[in-house]
């Protein structure tokens, strides 16, 4: 299925959790991202379970400390 | 009160964009903009907010001007090496431009001095450099209903948002708490390009201008993503104002200030 992933069309495995396509994306700091799906965070105890379906959209968020 | 000549012709290039003219010119004048960290994002955003003539800029800053700001902090130069940063920067506001009054103040914000801090001020800048004076500028300015600007930085990539408490997300809604201490690099870890400070405080400064000026569309409800690297620039929308955040929902479960513990990239040991 085609699902749309930080603007981007990727084609993936049908029934793709959000926790298999952090690792998949080699996602840096996993355990700190933020995820949006379709414009609604997912809370992150739910990652391994959130199933994505075709023409999802999904954003990862970063924390970005610097600055100074 | 009317402009001068001197100051119609220093501020010729605002007054003649139709978004700006001279009203918008006369509201930068009378508008009040704190900018927390004289570093990386906070010298470009004072340069060219003095440089726009907001009528009074404050700066926080509790370091000292060091030579390995320099690559970055454009507003300090080889000479200010061992002042006060928000010495040097006030010195180099005032000579761009006379007309704006700057306020400084020498120290860290905490949770003691922050509401005091913005209180005067119509608008904030988050140019500091940690998660934890990050979280406080958030949740102070979400308390006190005061609107700003929140970005980051980093390698080659860099981000920001605006807040309007009430309206938009906060920086809570996206990142419920700070990261353990360490476990997300820093500036000094990680290295930052310096031209990226001068990119993402530009804009920090840009949407100090819109506000005021009430000019086009803010950043409130999107983070604006820059990768230097692919040349990339993402405007991702972002959930609405949620039930769930702990600070600026309508029943927040976060109600006073909190000093995390964490040592930040630039602090003195």
């Amino acid at each position: 299925m085609k699902i749309i992933v930080s603007g981007e069309k990727k084609e993936v495995a049908e029934n793709l959790t959000v926790a298999a396509l952090i690792e998949q994306e080699k996602v840096e700091t996993p355990q700190y991202v933020t995820v949006s799906v379709n414009e609604e965070f997912i809370e992150s105890g739910s990652f391994a379970d959130r199933i994505l379906h075709e023409g999802d959209e999904v954003e990862f968020l970063y924390f970005m400390g610097g600055g100074k | 009160m009317a402009f001068t000549n001197e100051q119609l012709e220093r501020y010729s290039r605002h007054i003649i964009l139709k978004e700006i003219g001279v009203k918008g010119q006369k509201k930068l004048t009378a508008s009040k903009v704190l900018i927390i960290g004289a570093g990386g994002l906070g010298a470009p955003a004072a340069l060219y907010l003095a440089a726009a003539g907001v009528g009074t800029i404050g700066i926080v800053d509790a370091d000292v001007v060091d030579l390995s700001n320099l690559q970055r902090q454009v507003i300090h130069t080889t000479e200010d090496i061992g002042k006060k940063k928000v010495d040097s920067a006030a010195e180099t506001m005032r000579q761009i431009n006379p007309d704006v009054t700057v306020n400084t103040y020498h120290q860290f914000v905490t949770g003691d001095n922050i509401l005091d801090l913005i209180e005067g001020y119509d608008f904030i800048l988050d140019g500091t450099d940690n998660f934890p004076a990050k979280f406080l500028i958030n949740d102070a300015c979400v308390m006190a209903g005061k609107p700003f600007s929140h970005a980051g930085i980093i390698r080659f990539k860099g981000q920001l948002t605006t807040v309007i408490p009430g309206e938009s997300p906060c920086y809570r809604c996206i990142f419920k708490d700070p990261p353990p201490k360490d476990a997300v690099p820093t500036c000094r870890q990680a290295g930052v390009i310096g031209a990226m400070g001068g990119v993402i405080g530009s804009l920090q400064a840009m949407e100090a201008i819109k506000y005021i000026t009430g000019a086009g569309e803010l950043l409130a409800g999107y983070l604006l993503t820059f990768d230097a690297l692919s040349m990339q620039f993402r405007k991702i929308k972002l959930p609405p104002r949620g039930s769930g955040c702990a600070v600026c929902s309508d029943h927040p479960t976060i109600t006073k200030l909190i000093d995390y513990e964490q040592a930040a990239c630039e602090l003195k040991k």
